[in-house]
């Protein structure tokens, strides 16, 4: 699975890292950083991510 | 024949309501109907970004889950009546739809303020169509802009406005602090501040008692004589729900429409209610049904209305957890972040600060009965994660009961 954030439009809200905390981390300055590549057995909680981001700004390609 | 659920509503909750049903596994038909003439968009922005010019509605619209591709939409059409019983809605013209399964998901519309004068120069943030004649107006050289309503929609639109560079800026507000309601005193007086400080001006403990004008808006009469002139009025006083179109079924509708606790309506398993139209109690608290006009809402009332919806259509009749979130928002105003996790309005007379001080970064704690109910953060975008740091503990502790 490949996971992109539009980093233009991330506003470091952090719903995502409660969805995916495996896949989704805020750093100490509380910027994203996230595994772009994750496993095909997260795929159910990357689409919760991405459901809940208040920007939409995650994308799952294939 | 073909099995078909409806949609009544192509908004945020239309929309994840059809994802979730063929995530729940529903094979049949799902059509769609919404009387706006876009396809689902995020409303978030329209009082920030598209007000400020920002974003354009490409960025706005959600991208539907290739799971939902076989969807129907049925855009600019509006659903006027529907017989449960007979499991039939009416559209606009008259033509009637059949179905198995029916989605409530017809959110609100802003509520407008009946006393006398012009409406032309009056505005609400609801609809990118409000978002966008609103700043065409916002945008006039010298526009003098009163906003009715110191809730979270009018604190972000004057907030906004003064980052355009508007100079007269005025929230009018019957109660004595901005969003006091929700957050309670403490927050309301930081927030009064923040605002003043950036130029936004108040008139508090003020109801607004009509307006002036021939045409259009010339300026707005609060109930103490005062006159504000006006070019701009922004009303955010609330909303109320679309469900006209339930009438005659024999429904609670006095506030949005009364579900169970599996989102049920009316005790009829084949029809469920999303998003903030629906009127659900919440068995993390006291049970006591309220409508719910969080983002968060209609994702999470879409994927529990989805599953009970499905297993009954499909005979599979299960028993479902009573629904149970834990209600989270946050509001951009200026450059400050409000974040809030759990029910703060529940705990508004034990309000604690948790870290960091009003007039700084700050984090506060809601209780009821002692115990935490809701935790509120204020500041910049790195502090207001600080309140993620409460999220599982209010996520782990026992239902409170009434």
């Amino acid at each position: 699975m490949k996971v992109v954030v539009d980093m233009n439009k991330c506003q470091d809200h952090g719903q995502c890292v409660f969805a995916a905390p495996d896949v989704f981390q805020l750093d100490d300055n509380g910027r994203l950083a996230y595994v772009s590549d994750p496993d095909d057995a997260l795929r159910d909680e990357v689409e919760e991510a991405a459901d809940v981001c208040p920007l939409q700004a995650i994308r799952i390609e294939a | 024949m073909t099995r078909r659920i409806v949609v009544a509503g192509a908004s945020m909750g239309g929309l994840r309501a059809a994802e979730r049903l063929r995530a729940a596994h529903w094979t049949g038909a799902i059509t769609v109907i919404g009387d706006e003439p876009h396809m689902p968009y995020n409303r978030p922005p329209l009082s920030k970004e598209v007000l400020a010019g920002r974003a354009p509605f490409a960025s706005l619209a959600f991208t539907p889950k290739a799971s939902a591709a076989d969807v129907e939409w049925r855009l600019g059409a509006s659903v006027t009546s529907a017989r449960l019983a007979d499991r039939v809605v009416v559209l606009e013209g008259g033509e009637e739809l059949a179905f198995d399964g029916l989605v409530v998901a017809t959110g609100m519309r802003p509520r407008r303020l009946r006393c006398e004068g012009p409406l032309n120069g009056r505005h609400t943030v609801r609809t990118l169509a409000d978002a966008q004649g609103l700043r065409d107006e916002l945008t006039r050289p010298g526009a003098r802009v009163v906003v009715v309503g110191a809730g979270f929609i009018g604190c972000e639109v004057a907030a906004t406005a003064v980052g355009l560079g508007v100079t007269e800026v005025t929230v009018v507000d019957p109660l004595p602090l901005p969003m006091v309601g929700p957050l309670g005193e403490l927050l309301g007086r930081a927030l009064l501040r923040r605002h003043e400080e950036r130029g936004v001006r108040f008139a508090l403990g003020a109801g607004v008692a009509g307006f002036e004008g021939e045409d259009r808006v010339t300026g707005v009469v609060l109930s103490d004589g005062t006159v504000l002139p006006a070019d701009v009025v922004v009303e955010s006083v609330g909303s109320v729900a679309n469900t006209e179109w339930l009438d005659g079924n024999g429904l609670d509708l006095t506030d949005g429409v009364l579900t169970d606790d599996q989102l049920r309506v009316g005790g009829l398993p084949h029809v469920v209610a999303v998003g903030d139209v629906a009127r659900f109690p919440n068995a993390r608290y006291d049970g006591i049904p309220r409508r719910v006009e969080h983002w968060s809402i209609p994702t999470d009332t879409a994927k529990h209305a989805a599953k009970s919806l499905v297993a009954h259509l499909d005979g599979a009749e299960a028993d479902f957890e009573p629904f149970a979130p834990l209600p989270t928002f946050w509001s951009d105003q200026h450059e400050f972040r409000l974040q809030s996790f759990g029910a703060p309005v529940l705990g508004k007379d034990d309000v604690r600060v948790l870290d960091g001080a009003p007039d700084g970064d700050v984090l506060v704690g809601y209780h009821a009965d002692g115990r935490l109910v809701g935790v509120v953060a204020l500041g910049g975008h790195a502090a207001t994660t600080g309140a993620a740091r409460y999220r599982a503990q209010l996520l782990k502790q026992p239902a409170l009961t009434a």
